[in-house]
């Protein structure tokens, strides 16, 4: 470690808020080129005071929208003006929000929250700058070169920002942890000496080679960080790259994407490089000795690995929760199936509330056209001669109703205590793939919680997808002691969620009915119990379908006193496999 | 977005003098459509110049050579440059011949082929060259944009009962491409791959009897993070590659460093690979002559039964495009036969998505065709 503290170039560490003000300014000076920002913070005055600088750093003029959570594709992308359509006679497109951003940024709240669906319209339009318009008869591409501050409201490793767009913007500001104090008295940061020009390629070689002893896998990160670098230096008036824009982007850009520490081990050549040399600002061109270049190296990795956020830190060096694998957002599909499924007839209704239905709008504004022509040809306002114009009225208006087959989710939630044997996890594992490779046809999702030792965990959240399931259900240890309480508790609020957004929640439990430890978290098997059946009421009053499967070896009282307080019905498989367990499940779902 | 550049050009559909919508809305109603032509001047990232991801590019050629052979699904990491050799490929293909103002793009030189407004035409048709259509579905694309409906201006406007060809249309002969294809609509998903398999746009809507021809190489791109496709959409690909982020750092640095290189200056970028650009597109050209004399050996087809056999995929399709896909390789590389040595080689874009999936089965579809292929045709 000293060999390789020598070897580094001086690297200022500015406080976080300098950091923050530093991200703003160069988020302002390409939006769209760097993507944008996920900026994780609670609303706040500090989290406003950043917006607020990110504005005055925007060229004037510049446009700063916020976009709705539940945005609908016609003010997203934009469609058919109706009102100006109707009034034109002739098809008039209306803009949606990120054409209207061009230029400038997209703020989105509760980013965390975001459906996929519109995370994939975002990206896809950062991809190109252009947003394509298919929509109600028109098709357009406009320009929408605007970059993204995605406000991550989240609590924990769970609750994030979707990857798909997190990976496409260059910088994760986390300003959770910055008190407003800080904010208020900042100085203004002092100018940082440029160090040694760099060789494009050597700051390639430098930020590729920091990525992977990083731990990033894609290479969206040293592509965004060498942006960033060249953004530093142009606000400087510079064409050349410094190595403090290097080791600028990569602090900035690289440090918070980190997935593993890098080895502190330094290269085994550069024990004899001079360590009294730190390159200077003056503008001399630095020879290209293999020393330096390694010291650059060596910086990048440092500055970065200095940058990697404490929560982060946490997780990697394993004192922090374990982390689970980042899910696509999960919210909102309720709103989405209004608009999508197959047509089921037609009904009058705002356009703006689905989808219009052309032909039963003209054939119900037809029967009243000569009335109203006649009406219209007053004096005060003349139709063009000859002309046989439509004219449609918002009670006309009829929007197609679509009906959706709503998804089924399944929520397993399985003893892993020690009094359900090893065994019994094992074979809920299988049903759980079994089922899911039944629920990718059907399009329905599985979801898993286990309750051991003195909590519940959800293992898996609720997915379609089996790369993630088998990576979920691989890790799932067992043993230890029955907390069906808090088991019950956990399964009964995913539930509901599931419920909220739209899905039909199924509940299948699998144990053996006996808690030893009760909701608090102590043993005690009388508590345990009481907690348990107390859990099993308030699960009934949800009212969502529950199926108990007793894995005790002999079915027995306690697995069915608690199926009946739970509403669920009660299944004893002794010696049930997964493929009985899952047809069994199917059968009775 | 790196990958994928955000100066690129969006398709060449979008600059296409055959643009539908260019007669619907007019100027003064879009807005800016003169911007629409703007952004055609910036050149997309050559496809010669993407680093690695051999896989993708051979089944993107082969889907170039021999279009019958039923779309390429592109899944894998993100920031693979999916994207990228999609449009890459589409900016080198060489140039067909259709109708002029067809807005099918109907082959003069195939008659049985036409649509109705081609064959009801009464003046002799007039042919011009035109690049082959590469169509971007965007997720939000609404039904009546994709399959095409009635046309709303004259509808509105002269209450004419006029059909306005879709995306379909557009894509006819040419390529469609959807990126994130497991976020597409399920009932979207169905209709295309009604199409995709028919060849033929069926529209019933809104008072509208229409069909017309629909046949295009149907290219998605996807993570499976996102969620699983259903078997039977896997099974309509002919071809499935996983792409990978490159993991050795002599690649990585290459990567982005083309990638660097193309951002500063796009068009000396692009220059530079020119000439490789060309060499690909005069071998597709050649493929594509040489294809329907390739014979395929009985030796050939019988190995490709015996391989489909041993790994238990469900119907012919398998074996069919397997035979299709080894005789495009083989008619791209110039070899006078197809041989085992094509059949191995893209035996796992072929077959690696038409596996019957065990969940429980740990061991990647990849890794069970390459042993079924090193255990039948090693012989």
């Amino acid at each position: 470690m000293t060999a390789y503290q020598d070897n580094r170039l001086p690297v200022a560490t500015p406080s976080a808020w300098a950091d923050a003000l530093r991200v703003a300014r160069l988020v302002a000076a390409d939006p769209h080129g760097i993507g944008g920002v996920v900026l994780r913070a609670g609303a706040g005055p500090v989290r406003d005071r950043w917006l607020a600088a990110l504005r005055a750093h925007l060229p004037s003029g510049s446009p700063m929208r916020r976009m709705p959570g539940g945005i609908a594709d016609d003010r997203l992308i934009g469609g058919l003006d109706l009102p100006a359509t109707l009034a034109a006679g002739r098809p008039v497109a209306q803009t949606g929000l990120l054409a209207e951003s061009d230029g400038g940024c997209v703020v989105v709240p509760m980013a965390e929250r975001l459906e996929p669906g519109i995370a994939a319209r975002l990206a896809a339009t950062l991809d190109t700058g252009w947003v394509r318009v298919e929509r109600d008869g028109l098709g357009q591409s406009l320009p929408a070169r605007f970059g993204l501050i995605l406000l991550d409201e989240g609590i924990g490793a769970d609750e994030r920002v979707p990857t798909v767009l997190s990976e496409r913007l260059a910088f994760h500001l986390d300003l959770s942890a910055i008190a407003w104090g800080d904010v208020q008295d900042a100085p203004t940061p002092e100018e940082q000496p440029n160090g040694a020009a760099t060789q494009t390629d050597a700051a390639i070689t430098a930020l590729v080679q920091a990525a992977e002893a990083l731990g990033i896998g894609s290479l969206r990160g040293p592509l965004l960080a060498l942006r960033v670098a060249h953004l530093a230096a142009s606000l400087d008036g510079r064409d050349a790259l410094s190595d403090a824009d290097t080791i600028e982007a990569a602090r900035l850009v690289l440090g918070p994407r980190a997935t593993q520490m890098p080895a502190t081990e330094p290269a085994p050549e550069e024990g004899d490089a001079p360590s009294d040399q730190p390159p200077q600002g003056e503008g001399d061109p630095a020879p290209e000795t293999p020393s330096e270049a390694n010291a650059l190296d060596d910086s990048v990795v440092a500055a970065a690995r200095a940058a990697i956020p404490p929560h982060l830190l946490a997780l990697l060096t394993g004192d922090g929760p374990r982390p689970t694998a980042p899910k696509a957002g999960k919210a909102g599909a309720a709103a989405a199936a209004k608009r999508s499924g197959r047509p089921a007839g037609t009904r009058p209704g705002d356009p703006r509330q689905g989808r219009l239905n052309l032909i039963e709008t003209l054939r119900a504004a037809a029967p009243w056209q000569r009335i109203r022509q006649r009406q219209a040809s007053s004096p005060e306002m003349p139709i063009a001669g000859g002309s046989r114009r439509i004219i449609v009225r918002a009670e006309d208006f009829r929007i197609t109703r679509f009906s959706q087959r709503t998804e089924t989710t399944t929520i397993f939630a399985v003893d892993a205590s020690g009094s359900a044997a090893l065994e019994r996890l094992a074979e809920a594992k299988g049903a759980v793939e079994l089922l899911l490779a039944q629920a990718y046809i059907r399009r329905d999702k599985v979801a898993l919680v286990a309750f051991r030792g003195r909590s519940a965990e959800l293992i898996l959240a609720p997915t379609r997808s089996l790369v993630r399931a088998r990576r979920g259900l691989a890790g799932l240890p067992g043993g230890g002691g029955t907390p069906l309480a808090s088991g019950i508790d956990a399964v009964a609020a995913l539930a509901l969620g599931v419920r909220r957004s739209g899905g039909t929640p199924v509940v299948v439990v699998l144990t053996d009915g006996r808690a030893n430890i009760a909701r608090s978290g102590e043993p005690g098997r009388a508590r345990a119990g009481a907690d348990a059946l107390q859990s099993a009421g308030a699960f009934r009053a949800t009212n969502v379908r529950a199926i108990l499967i007793d894995t005790a070896p002999r079915p027995q009282d306690p697995a069915r006193r608690l199926a009946d307080a739970m509403g669920a019905r009660y299944l004893p498989l002794p010696y049930a496999d997964a493929g009985a367990m899952s047809a069994a499940i199917r059968s009775a779902t | 977005m790196l990958l994928n550049g955000s100066t690129r050009t969006l398709s060449r559909d979008a600059r296409s003098d055959l643009h539908p919508q260019a007669e619907v809305a007019g100027p003064q109603s879009v807005g800016q459509p003169s911007s629409r032509f703007a952004h055609a001047t910036t050149p997309t990232f050559p496809f010669s110049a993407i680093v690695g991801q051999d896989e993708m590019r051979q089944a993107l050629l082969i889907a170039a050579v021999d279009p019958t052979v039923g779309g390429v699904l592109v899944f894998g990491d993100r920031g693979t440059g999916k994207s990228t050799a999609i449009r890459g490929l589409a900016a080198l293909l060489p140039s067909m011949l259709a109708v002029a103002g067809c807005p099918y793009s109907c082959d003069p030189g195939r008659p049985a082929d036409l649509c109705h407004r081609c064959r009801e035409q009464v003046a002799p048709l007039t042919s011009q060259k035109i690049p082959v259509p590469v169509v971007d579905l965007p997720l939000g694309a609404t039904e009546d944009r994709v399959v095409g409906a009635l046309d709303l201006e004259r509808a509105l406007a002269h209450g004419e009962k006029a059909f306005e060809p879709g995306l379909l249309a557009r894509a006819n002969r040419g390529f469609l491409y959807i990126d994130e294809v497991n976020l597409l609509d399920d009932h979207l998903v169905d209709l295309l791959l009604d199409v995709a398999a028919s060849g033929v746009n069926t529209v019933e809507r809104e008072g509208l009897s229409i069909r017309h021809p629909a046949r295009f190489v149907l290219v998605g791109s996807g993570n499976p993070e996102e969620g699983e496709l259903r078997p039977q959409l896997l099974d309509r690909f002919g071809l499935a590659v996983e792409v990978t982020t490159p993991t050795d750092l002599p690649t990585r640095i290459d990567v982005v460093r083309r990638r660097d290189a193309y951002e500063r200056d796009p068009a000396g970028f692009c220059e530079a690979y020119a000439p490789a650009d060309h060499a690909i597109r005069e071998t597709l050209t050649a493929a594509r002559a040489r294809l329907p004399g390739l014979h395929v050996p009985d030796a050939t087809l019988e190995a490709g039964a015996r391989l489909c056999l041993a790994l238990g995929t469900d119907g012919l399709r398998g074996e069919l495009t397997l035979m299709r896909t080894a005789r495009a390789l083989a008619a791209y590389e110039g070899a006078e036969t197809v041989t085992l040595d094509h059949l191995a080689r893209i035996a796992p874009s072929a077959l690696r998505h038409r596996l019957r999936r065990n969940p429980l089965d740990e061991s990647g579809s990849t890794a069970r065709v390459a042993r079924a292929v090193e255990e039948v045709l090693s012989l």
